[in-house]
């Protein structure tokens, strides 16, 4: 088992070995451990700054790894884009560069542009991690889904994972799709041809247009939220058709021939995607994913602070 | 690289025997005392103390669990090696506990310290104590001294002490390394 990183910066899952991905759950259960505790917190990030950039709305992604950074002693610094200089024209590393002017050592960063991650890790002097980069990846995301899988299944090797709906403007699909091939599960996306990217085969994985065959096919289905704010087309006729076709009630749920474990990264659009009742049932893992997040966002922060050497 | 050997199985077994008879003398039935082994390696020893007080005492309610202070230790950023983080289970209350912490080797005391710290995590215990099998007296780095001893070895900084557990395929062994 290896005891570090083969990253220093966390950018997508795509970068990872499978032995990364094994030590951030090996290093998420003891934080787990630690968040049931009387006092939740570890002195091990008291000397490290951490600033949280966050260019794109978010509310649980912010306060998930606000609250990780904070259970690690971290000092942390936030900054949402709407009240910045970045409105003023500022770039982005002049904007990062003096934020770690005030010596931040690391820097969590939500984009709207895919590869602002990558870029930034390659220009600035401090950890990155990617907490969302446009439709390209959210890392952090697909390990606590992965994770929240694992406390359900075990190891995944073999496991049929299907990831419904908009596709093509997901960046938790794509992070999921190499997350649960590194660990040997086998992945399907179903939706419309138009929210389902053309090549996308060519990662391996599997393609289904018909909701009620993937869902028999699967062990575990990953229901994603419509993203209305980057569709700037309309990709299908309507909401009411979108739900028709693609959206999970109880009714489909207990027409299947065993039970599967339902999944949602959140926010949910209630009678969308996935109906009120299917979000609050037993299946559905759904506030367990938040509960992980904190403890896979704590080992993702903990294992790269360890690589930042004092006085470097 | 020599060996030598300190103490051998049966040697290890009087050893515990001996170091349980005092836990006994100052803990009578453990009624309010719990055991915990520091994660990683004096866990195997906390198991064997144990089945032992099990022995000697028929002490089945004994209360004991295991904990890692790598989250708590002083050095997280300066190790060139990174330590892997083992499991913490402790499903028993602290709070005004008689707490017995259980290691293979005292050495510069700075892992006590980080399990004094991580121990304040799950309450405040009455008090704590420490036993080890083997104290190395005079490499201290902190004002921590042990309330057992299995054995004071005097040994410089070159040299490494070594123990092996039966329960990781080899025959229970402690022994001074010189390389």
């Amino acid at each position: 088992m290896t005891n570090q990183l083969s990253v220093d910066h966390l950018v997508g899952i795509k970068e990872l070995q499978k032995e990364d991905i094994e030590l951030i759950f090996q290093t998420a259960e003891q934080f787990k451990n630690v968040l049931n505790r009387p006092i939740k917190k570890v002195p091990s990030l008291r000397d490290v700054t951490i600033a949280n950039l966050f260019f794109e709305n978010s509310t649980r992604t912010r306060l998930s790894f606000e609250l990780a950074e904070k259970r690690l002693s971290a000092d942390v610094v936030n900054f949402s884009a709407a009240s910045s200089s970045v409105k003023k024209g500022e770039t982005l590393i002049d904007t990062v560069n003096n934020i770690l002017a005030m010596k931040v050592d690391m820097v969590v960063m939500r984009h709207p542009n895919p590869g602002a991650a990558k870029f930034l890790s390659e220009h600035v002097d401090a950890k990155v991690i990617n907490a969302g980069d446009g439709a390209h990846e959210h890392p952090t995301q697909a390990l606590l889904d992965s994770y929240s899988m694992r406390e359900r299944l075990g190891d995944l090797a073999g496991k049929k994972v299907v990831i419904v709906g908009d596709i093509t403007h997901s960046r938790v699909a794509l992070s999921n799709i190499y997350c649960l091939q590194k660990q040997g599960a086998e992945v399907m996306v179903c939706g419309p041809t138009t929210l389902i990217p053309k090549y996308i085969h060519e990662l391996g994985v599997l393609v289904e247009h018909d909701l009620q065959t993937a869902l028999e096919w699967c062990d575990v289905a990953n229901m994603l939220r419509i993203q209305l704010e980057r569709q700037d087309v309309k990709y299908f006729p309507s909401l009411r058709e979108y739900t028709m076709m693609y959206g999970l009630d109880m009714k489909m749920l207990n027409s299947l021939s065993k039970k599967i474990i339902i999944m949602h990264p959140g926010p949910i659009n209630r009678g969308v995607e996935i109906s009120s009742e299917v979000a609050d049932c037993d299946q559905a893992i759904i506030l367990d994913q938040v509960e992980n997040g904190v403890a896979v966002r704590m080992a993702v922060v903990y294992l790269l602070a360890q690589k930042l050497r004092i006085n470097a | 690289m020599s060996e030598k050997i300190l103490l051998n199985s049966k040697e290890i077994d009087i050893t515990i025997t001996r170091l349980c008879w005092e836990l006994i003398e100052n803990h009578e039935d453990f009624s309010n005392t719990v055991i915990i082994g520091m994660q990683p390696r004096g866990v195997f020893l906390a198991e064997k103390i144990v089945a032992k007080l099990n022995e000697l005492k028929k002490i089945d309610t004994l209360h004991w669990g295991s904990l890692d202070s790598t989250f708590f230790r002083d050095d997280f950023r300066n190790r060139t090696e990174h330590l892997l983080v083992h499991q913490t289970n402790i499903d028993f209350l602290i709070e005004n506990k008689r707490v017995v912490f259980i290691d293979d080797v005292l050495y510069t005391g700075r892992s006590i310290r980080a399990g004094l710290n991580a121990i304040g995590s799950f309450g405040r215990p009455k008090d704590i104590e420490l036993l080890v099998l083997i104290n190395r007296r005079f490499s201290r780095e902190l004002p921590i001294s042990p309330n057992y001893i299995g054995r004071e070895v005097d040994a410089i900084s070159t040299e490494k002490v070594n123990v092996e557990w039966s329960i990781l395929g080899k025959e229970d062994k402690v022994s001074l390394i010189n390389n």
